[in-house]
C-alpha cells in the first residue's frame, strides 16, 4: 500500500472515531427536547408587496439593517436598491458583468457588494453623489457565489474555486484565505459576534472557520449533495443548512453534529435558499419547485407555503426586525410576504 | 417523470420536478370526458384540428380546481411558458390570451421531461430545414445561431443539411392540416428551448458546479492536513445534544414575543397596514423606548449592547457607578476591530493612553496576566491585539455591572415607562383601497370572510395562494 493510501485510511479511521464520539454525546432528538412546546400555528402569509423591474433572472437578494431598504441582483446586468416598504427602486447600479450570482448590504447601509462569474467582488458606494466603484476585489480563481461584509472595511467572499476570502476593503487585498473545502463553495453565514463565519459547499460539508487565525475549526457532515444555503441561528450556538438533497439540516457547534433535519418524502426538488424567523422558530427555505416552505424548526415539520412564483425561488431574506419574509425568483420578481 | 442531468460524476441530479405536477394537470386537461372540449379551429385558410380557445383553458381550469380568475390565468401562463400549450397565432409570443385565442397541446414527443436537453444538432437541423423551406425565413437571432452551429459543429454539417432535406421530403407527403400541425408543434418547441436573446429563458439551470473541483489536488499534501484536522476534532470537547436542544428551545420561546410573523406586532405591522409607526416608535434615537424593547435588554448582555438605547441608558447607571470607563474600553475595542486597517496603530496608541497606561484618565482593571499578553501585542498592533482584554472587560460588566442593571431603579423605572403602543385598528385608513382578488371563489370564502378587518396578534394570516400545493 502506498504512502497516500495509508494516510487516506488513516484520515478515514480518525472519521469514524469522530462519528462514534458525536454519537456518544447525542442522548437526545429535538422531537424529545421540543415535546413540551405548542406546535407552531398553521402560518398563512401573504403576498404584500410585488416588486417588477428586474428584467432577467434575480439571483440574490439581502436586507439592509434598517429594515427596509435591500438590494437585489439580476442577470439583467442590475443591482437595484429598493425602498421596499413603498416599491420605490431607490438606486439602480449597472454591473460591468451582467452574470451575477450574488449581493450584499453593509450593516452600515454605505456600501453594496456584487459578484458572479467574473470571478470579482466589486464594491460599491450608495453614498456618494453618483455611485462609485469603490473597490474591485480580484484573486479568486472561480465564481463568486456568496459575499457578506462585517463592516465597511472587511468582506468576507465564498468561492467556486472552493476558498472563502477576507477581504480589506482599503487595500482591495485578501487578509486571510480559508482554504479546507474540495467542493465549490457556495454560500456563507456570519456568527452573529462576527468572530467565526460557516460556509456550505459542492462537497456536502459545512465547514466552522474562525475569522482571527485563518483555520478551519470544525466539519459537519450529512447532506448528501450540494449545500446551496447556510444561515447561522441568532444566538450564535447552531447554524441551518439547505441542499440540493431536497433536505434543510440544523447544525449545533457545541454538539459538533446535525441535531434535526427537515425533510419530507414528498418534497424532491432542492433547496436553493433559506432564511430564519426573528425566533429562529420559523425557516423559510426556497425551492427548485417554484415555492417556499416554512419549516417549523422544533418540531420538524412543514407548517406553510409561500407559492406564486413562476420559476425557481432563488433567495430568501429576513429583515434584522423579522417583520417579513421576502423571496427572489428566476421569474424576475421578488415579493415581500407577511 | 423528472428531468435528471448527469454530472460529471454520472450521478443523477433530479430537477423540476415540478414538471410531473404539470404534466398530470395537462394529461387531465386532455381527457376526453372531463377535459377541455377541442374542436377545429381556422388558421388564415386552413382548419387545425384539436384545437381550443384561450378562454376555453382559462373556465376550465377555474371550474376543475375551484380557483380564482387571477390563479387560473398564472397556471394557464405556466403551461404556455414551459410549452406544454402553444399558441396558433402569433407563435412566438408565449402567453395565454384569455378570448378566442386559438392554442393546442403539445405532442408528448416534445415535453421538457421527454427531450431534454435539445440538442445543438436538432437545432442545426431545424434551423436548415427553415432554410431551405423558404429562403429568408430565418429570422435576426436565428440567422446568428444558424451560422454559429455552423461554425461549431462543422463536420457534421453534410448529415445536418441531409436530415433537414429528408424531413422536408418526408413532410410534403403529409397532407397540409398535418404538415402545419407538426410544423406549428416544432416551431413551438424551439421557441420554448432556444428563445430569443432578451426574453426570459424558463429553461435555464445556473451556472455548472463541481462536486469535487479539480482545484483541489487529493495528494499526500491534502491528506496529512486532514488527518491534523481530524485528530484535533476527536479530541474536541463536545456538549450533550440535551443540553445543547433545551437552550435553543428555551431561545425560540423566549423570543416567541418578539417575532412578529409568529405573534404579530403593535401597533400593527407595518407591511400589512401600510403605515410605519412601528418603525417610528422603535428608531434609533427615541426617547421613550417600546415595553418589548426594553424586555429584551434582560434576555442577555448582546442583547442590551447591540441597541444604541440600551447601551446609552448603560452608560448613564455606569456613571452612578463609577464604572463607565468599562463601557468605554468595550466600545474603543470594537472600534479597533472593526474599523480601517491603517488607522489601527493610532487607535490602539489611543486606547493604551486612555485606558490602559499607568495613571490613565480612564484606567480600566485588567488582570496583570492579560495586561503583560496585551501590551507585548503593542508592539505589533493588529486588529484583534485588543481581544483578550476587551473580553475581560466584557466579561467584568457582565458578570457584575449588568446584573446589577436589571435589578436597578434606573431600569424598573424605564421599564414602567415603556411604552405598549395602541393597536392600530384597519378601520382607521379606510381610504386606502386595498387590492382584492376578483371574485374569491368558494374555497378562498371563509378566508375573505376573516379577511376583513384584522391586524391584531392572529396566529391565522390569509395566503393568496395555497392551492398551488393541491397539484
Amino acid at each position: 500500500m502506498g504512502e497516500m493510501e495509508q494516510m487516506k485510511k488513516e484520515a478515514e479511521a480518525l472519521k469514524t472515531q469522530i462519528e462514534a464520539a458525536r454519537k456518544a454525546v447525542h442522548d437526545t432528538d429535538m422531537a424529545s427536547a421540543a415535546s413540551g412546546v405548542a406546535p407552531a400555528p398553521r402560518v398563512q402569509l401573504k403576498t404584500r408587496k410585488n416588486l417588477k423591474g428586474h428584467l432577467a433572472k434575480i439571483y440574490a437578494m439581502h436586507w439592509s439593517t434598517d429594515n427596509r431598504l435591500m438590494v437585489s441582483a439580476s442577470q439583467d446586468g442590475k443591482l437595484l436598491i429598493w425602498d421596499s416598504h413603498t416599491g420605490n427602486k431607490v438606486n439602480a447600479v449597472p454591473l460591468k458583468s451582467s452574470w451575477v450570482m450574488t449581493c450584499a448590504y453593509a450593516p452600515s447601509g454605505n456600501l453594496v457588494a456584487s459578484g458572479g462569474l467574473d470571478n470579482m467582488c466589486t464594491v460599491y458606494n450608495l453614498k456618494t453623489p453618483v455611485i462609485k466603484t469603490v473597490k474591485e476585489l480580484d484573486a479568486h480563481t472561480g465564481y463568486l457565489s456568496c459575499a457578506r461584509f462585517l463592516s465597511d472595511t472587511e468582506i468576507l467572499t465564498a468561492s467556486g474555486d472552493t476558498t472563502c476570502a477576507l477581504w480589506d476593503l482599503e487595500t482591495g487585498k485578501q487578509k486571510t484565505v480559508f482554504l479546507n473545502h474540495v467542493g465549490d463553495c457556495m454560500c456563507l453565514s456570519l456568527s452573529p459576534d462576527m468572530n467565526s463565519f460557516v460556509s456550505g459547499a459542492c462537497d456536502s460539508l459545512a465547514k466552522l472557520w474562525d475569522i482571527r487565525d485563518g483555520q478551519c475549526k470544525q466539519t459537519f457532515q450529512g447532506h448528501t449533495s450540494d449545500i446551496n444555503a447556510i444561515s447561522f441561528l441568532p444566538s450564535g450556538n447552531a447554524f441551518i443548512t439547505g441542499s440540493d438533497d431536497c433536505t434543510c439540516k440544523m447544525y449545533d457547534l457545541r454538539a459538533d453534529q446535525e441535531v434535526i433535519g427537515y425533510q419530507d418524502a414528498a418534497l424532491n426538488s432542492g433547496v436553493t435558499s433559506l432564511a430564519l424567523s426573528m425566533s429562529a422558530r420559523l425557516i423559510f427555505a426556497g425551492y427548485d419547485d417554484f415555492n417556499c416552505n416554512i419549516w417549523d424548526s422544533l418540531k420538524g415539520e412543514k407548517v406553510g407555503v409561500l407559492s406564486g412564483h413562476d420559476n425557481r425561488v432563488s433567495c430568501t431574506g429576513v429583515p434584522p426586525d423579522g417583520m417579513c419574509v421576502c423571496t427572489g425568483s428566476w421569474d424576475s420578481f421578488l415579493k415581500i410576504w407577511n | 417523470m423528472t428531468i435528471k442531468t448527469l454530472s460529471q460524476h454520472g450521478v443523477q441530479r433530479q430537477q423540476m420536478p415540478c414538471l410531473t405536477k404539470m404534466e398530470r394537470m395537462i394529461i387531465s386537461m386532455q381527457d376526453p370526458d372531463m377535459g377541455i372540449k377541442l374542436r377545429n379551429q381556422r388558421l388564415l385558410i386552413t382548419v387545425i384540428p384539436h384545437a381550443m380557445t384561450g378562454a376555453d383553458i382559462f373556465e376550465w381550469l377555474i371550474k376543475k380546481f375551484s380557483i380564482s380568475d387571477e390563479e387560473a390565468l398564472h397556471i394557464g401562463q405556466i403551461f404556455v411558458k414551459y410549452g406544454y400549450i402553444y399558441p396558433l397565432k402569433e407563435p412566438r409570443n408565449l402567453i395565454l390570451k384569455v378570448d378566442n385565442s386559438p392554442y393546442r397541446f403539445q405532442t408528448p414527443y416534445y415535453w421538457m421531461s421527454t427531450r431534454w436537453p435539445a440538442s445543438e444538432l436538432d437545432y442545426a437541423i431545424y434551423l436548415a430545414k427553415k432554410n431551405i423551406r423558404k429562403q429568408g425565413e430565418l429570422i435576426e437571432y436565428e440567422k446568428e445561431c444558424y451560422n454559429a452551429l455552423h461554425k461549431r459543429i462543422n463536420h457534421t454539417w453534410d448529415f445536418v443539411v441531409m436530415q433537414a432535406r429528408e424531413q422536408l421530403r418526408a413532410s410534403k407527403q403529409r397532407r397540409k392540416a398535418d404538415r402545419i400541425v407538426l410544423e406549428c408543434q416544432e416551431q413551438a418547441y424551439w421557441l420554448v428551448n432556444r428563445p430569443p436573446p432578451g426574453t426570459l429563458d424558463n429553461i435555464d439551470h445556473g451556472p455548472e458546479r463541481r462536486t469535487t473541483n479539480t482545484r483541489v489536488q487529493l495528494n499526500a499534501d491534502f491528506y496529512k492536513k486532514e488527518i491534523e484536522h481530524n485528530r484535533i476534532s476527536l479530541a474536541r470537547n463536545r456538549v450533550k445534544s440535551s443540553i445543547c436542544l433545551e437552550s435553543y428551545v428555551k431561545y425560540c420561546e423566549q423570543y416567541q414575543p418578539h417575532d412578529p410573523i409568529m405573534q404579530g406586532c403593535l401597533p400593527s405591522n407595518p407591511w400589512i397596514t401600510d403605515d410605519i409607526m412601528f418603525w417610528n416608535m422603535n428608531c434609533e434615537t427615541v426617547s421613550v423606548p417600546t415595553k418589548l424593547r426594553v424586555e429584551r435588554w434582560s434576555f442577555s448582555f448582546m442583547e442590551l449592547l447591540s441597541d444604541p438605547v440600551g447601551r446609552k441608558e448603560f452608560l448613564t447607571y455606569l456613571e452612578k457607578e463609577f464604572s463607565a470607563e468599562n463601557l468605554c474600553f468595550w466600545q474603543a475595542c470594537e472600534d479597533v476591530r472593526h474599523g480601517e486597517t491603517s488607522k489601527i496603530p493610532g487607535k490602539v496608541d489611543e486606547v493604551y493612553k486612555q485606558f490602559l497606561a499607568p495613571g490613565a484618565s480612564r484606567w480600566v482593571n485588567i488582570d496583570s496576566k492579560t495586561m503583560e499578553k496585551t501590551l507585548e501585542g503593542f508592539k505589533r498592533p493588529h486588529r484583534f491585539v485588543l481581544d483578550d482584554a476587551q473580553m475581560h472587560i466584557y466579561f467584568l460588566m457582565k458578570k457584575d455591572s449588568y446584573p446589577r442593571y436589571l435589578k436597578s431603579d434606573l431600569y424598573k423605572n424605564l421599564l414602567a415607562r415603556a411604552v405598549v403602543p395602541q393597536e392600530t385598528k384597519k378601520s382607521v385608513l379606510p381610504f386606502i383601497h386595498r387590492q382584492r382578488h376578483s371574485s374569491p371563489s368558494p374555497a378562498l370564502a371563509t378566508q375573505a370572510a376573516e379577511d376583513d378587518g384584522k391586524t391584531k396578534n392572529s396566529n391565522s394570516f390569509k395566503s393568496n395562494s395555497g392551492t398551488a400545493s393541491r397539484l
